[in-house]
């Protein structure tokens, strides 16, 4: 009999702690089925953020550091110095990357650091309960925003692949999602992108995927999936904002 | 014996320089040494000083607070240390950076225009250097021995070869220093 | 090798290449700036990396990277700096990984001052993060003893899986004096549990600090705790200098303790029966040694350049048999030896 789906060897045959409905799940399955497809997970390091994908060691087969919250950038840093022939990962969250890291990513994209960044945007703090996030919408209602993220009160959305479209060290700035099958093929791409362009060190590289949270949404899984088309790619417009060789000029040509 | 140095004038004169040579002429004769450097805001432009120890013991504290020797290149490193010099001690003053002299009986002062000597032997900068060859010349016994062939030896391990004329006329500098 | 003269941040910085550091990651501060300044010339020249990181923050998570990849790797910063380093540190105590940590104290607390200081001596050996943990804390004197616990810190840190830390001080990074530098260490010790990529040979590495059960967190903690046991027998070192028959024993480490031993020369001559006990590893104290140090002590007195913060781990250590008395500046002040002699002979006039 034809084998024509199995768990990529890069996950770990566990079961993970996700929500129902939650498209970490997805998201995890993606990464791995990159580095199965480009036979890297022997010299692979995935660094773990805090935050719902905190034990994302237990899930993935490649060796793993769990980061304190915000530094994954800083820790990949020391991993890529210290071996730089390795591929290294971080797997982050909006809360993680977009507040109490913004500095470790900020500057690990200015110094154009080999490393590939996966970053999830649900706009809310998932492991903590529900509270606001900097990616949270304006209007949208958290456990820290009863009433709506008011902009006046609270400040705008922090959009981070435009934002590191600007570092002269970014090499690759692209948003996606997995709210739908064309879309997760898409996610896919620009996983599988990051990673070439870190083997074939080309710079920093990070993919934003606009992921859910049916549980602190208040939602379904299929409503969550449906807020992702309504009200987040509007705000979070996918696409790649920046899509550069950074180190090998010549080849950009 | 412990000799207890302090070398001091504005960032920028070499106080720190002087005092490493001296240090390190030291280190070459087999002495305990210790050099310790005033370090902040008061390098850039400030008052500079450095304390320097030769002992043939190891070396306590190496901030020296009452020093049997003073190197002032200017009025206000004069003004500070001059009252903390030990009885007997010494005193060396670059005379063309400061008119005051010293009111104390019970030390030696030796007033040296190093500044004009180093002008007029195109040697500008190095009075820090002319200093030290009067400090090698009047204290014959409280450096461990330390002669103008050891400050050249140190001359040679602090500045690379690559600049062989800076070794030069620091050489020049001390032999004048040795003169006057 | 023949002796060089040379500043204690320097002689550090060649002490830990030397050692087989592989990794260096700062961030600028005074008065710690020339050991950075060192490595960034020397370390990619020599096989290693150097960077200079954006934060105190980074720079400590970017040694808990290189460390867990298996390599020697050290971050230097002084007080506030240190502050800022307190969340990495925990983390890497509580991830089980090795690394070299260099505080060149200053005054504090706050932003504080530039000038010497031994004022985090608790953040060093009590509180350098949360949670149940310990730094190897090792306390030179000299720039020679800088140089030979630069090599010690990283043997015994690998050795116990444990960040070790390097407390000097101002006076002793910028002050320059003689120094021989040991051979350059030719291999590390393996680490299997280095997460540097499995190559398909085994199973997955996993570095973490995470226990979400009591019981399994309780344990980690537990069989950490016997390796510091044996840290406690094995590791704790300390002088004693004119001790064997000394009425009143000074104790102090680092920079104070080199005033302290001027201090007590001249007390000798005077005809007062003082020593100098001196811990050189700060974490562990050195219980054995003070207690064996103080037999004939009738007062025993801390000189320290803070409030008194040692103190502490003197009455500790003596279990108050004695009574300790304290002497100190701080902010920056370096205690003269006159200072402390007077407080010597003060003590010597009232045990009469």
């Amino acid at each position: 009999m034809a084998v024509v789906f199995e768990k990529p060897h890069a996950l770990c045959d566990v079961a993970n702690h996700y929500c129902p409905g939650c498209t970490h799940g997805i998201i995890h399955r993606l990464v791995a089925e990159v580095i199965d497809e480009m036979g890297i997970e022997g010299d692979t390091v995935g660094i773990c953020p805090v935050g719902c994908s905190v034990m994302a060691y237990d899930y993935f087969n490649c060796d793993m550091i769990e980061a304190p919250h915000g530094r994954a950038p800083a820790v990949a840093t020391g991993v890529k110095r210290a071996k730089p022939d390795s591929v290294v990962f971080t797997y982050q969250g909006d809360g993680d990357l977009a507040a109490i890291g913004t500095c470790e990513t900020v500057h690990a994209a200015a110094r154009g650091e080999n490393i590939t960044v996966i970053f999830v945007n649900n706009t809310i703090y998932g492991m903590t309960g529900g509270q606001m996030a900097p990616t949270t919408i304006p209007g949208q209602v958290t456990q820290t925003t009863p009433y709506g993220r008011d902009p006046k009160l609270q400040g705008f959305p922090l959009k981070v692949c435009e934002l590191l479209a600007q570092a002269d060290g970014t090499a690759l700035a692209q948003r996606v999602s997995v709210d739908s099958i064309p879309h997760i093929r898409e996610a896919k791409k620009a996983i599988r992108k990051a990673f070439e362009n870190q083997v074939n060190k080309r710079g920093f590289s990070i993919v934003e995927i606009l992921s859910t949270c049916p549980t602190n949404w208040g939602m379904t899984p299929l409503e969550a999936l449906e807020r992702v088309r309504t009200d987040m790619i509007p705000y979070y417009p996918l696409g790649v904002f920046k899509d550069k060789d950074v180190w090998n000029r010549e080849e950009d040509k | 014996m412990l000799t207890e140095i302090i070398f001091s004038g504005f960032g920028g004169q070499g106080i720190l320089f002087a005092g490493k040579c001296l240090a390190y002429s030291a280190m070459i004769l087999g002495a305990e040494i210790s050099w310790l450097p005033s370090y902040g805001p008061e390098m850039r432009g400030g008052t500079a000083n450095c304390s320097v120890c030769i002992s043939d013991e190891p070396i306590g504290s190496p901030l020296v607070t009452e020093p049997d020797i003073l190197i002032a290149m200017n009025t206000p490193s004069f003004d500070k240390f001059e009252p903390a010099v030990k009885p007997e001690g010494v005193i060396i003053v670059d005379s063309n950076m400061t008119e005051r002299k010293s009111q104390r009986k019970d030390i030696n002062c030796f007033y040296v225009p190093a500044a004009q000597i180093a002008q007029e032997n195109e040697l500008a900068g190095m009075a820090n250097i002319i200093l030290l060859g009067k400090l090698i010349k009047e204290c014959p016994d409280k450096l461990n021995g330390v002669t103008a062939e050891t400050a050249e030896k140190a001359f040679r391990k602090i500045i690379p070869v690559s600049r062989e004329a800076m070794i030069l006329k620091n050489i020049s500098a001390l032999t004048l220093g040795m003169t006057c | 090798m023949e002796k060089v003269l040379m500043k204690g941040n320097e002689a550090l910085g060649e002490a830990a290449m030397r050692a087989g550091c592989k990794c260096f990651f700062g961030y600028p501060i005074t008065p710690q700036t020339e050991l950075s300044a060192y490595l960034a010339k020397h370390m990619a020249k020599r096989g290693g990396a150097f960077l200079q990181a954006e934060s105190e923050i980074a720079a400590v998570n970017m040694v808990l990277g290189a460390s867990s990849c298996g390599v020697r790797a050290m971050t230097s910063s002084s007080s506030p700096g240190i502050s800022l380093k307190s969340e990495g540190i925990s983390y890497i105590a509580g991830s089980d990984l090795p690394c070299v940590i260099v505080n060149v104290q200053r005054g504090g607390p706050g932003l504080g001052g530039i000038q010497p200081s031994q004022s985090d001596y608790w953040q060093a050996t009590k509180a350098l993060g949360h949670g149940d943990f310990q730094l190897l804390v090792y306390a030179p004197a000299s720039v020679q003893e800088t140089v030979d616990m630069t090599f010690k810190a990283f043997d015994e840190a690998d050795r116990y899986r444990m960040p070790a830390m390097i407390l000097s001080d101002g006076l002793l990074g910028q002050m320059m004096e003689p120094v021989m530098f040991p051979d350059i260490v030719p291999d590390i010790p393996e680490k299997p549990w280095a997460c540097c990529g499995h190559k398909n040979k085994r199973e997955h590495n996993i570095i973490n600090s995470l226990y979400l059960k009591p019981d399994e967190l309780e344990n980690s903690v537990l069989e950490r705790y016997k390796r510091y046991d044996a840290v406690k027998r094995e590791c704790t070192d300390a002088e004693a200098y004119l001790c064997d028959d000394a009425e009143i024993v000074i104790t102090a480490y680092g920079a104070s303790a080199r005033v302290a031993k001027s201090a007590v020369n001249a007390a000798r001559e005077k005809g007062i029966k003082a020593g100098l006990f001196r811990p050189k590893t700060l974490y562990p104290y050195p219980v054995n040694e003070i207690n064996e140090a103080c037999q004939s002590a009738k007062t025993v007195l801390s000189v320290e350049m803070s409030m008194g913060q040692m103190v502490d781990d003197v009455k500790l250590a003596l279990n108050c048999r004695i009574p300790v008395e304290f002497f100190g500046r701080t902010g920056g002040i370096i205690p003269t030896p006159s200072e402390v002699l007077e407080k010597i002979e003060s003590l010597n006039e009232r045990s009469r």
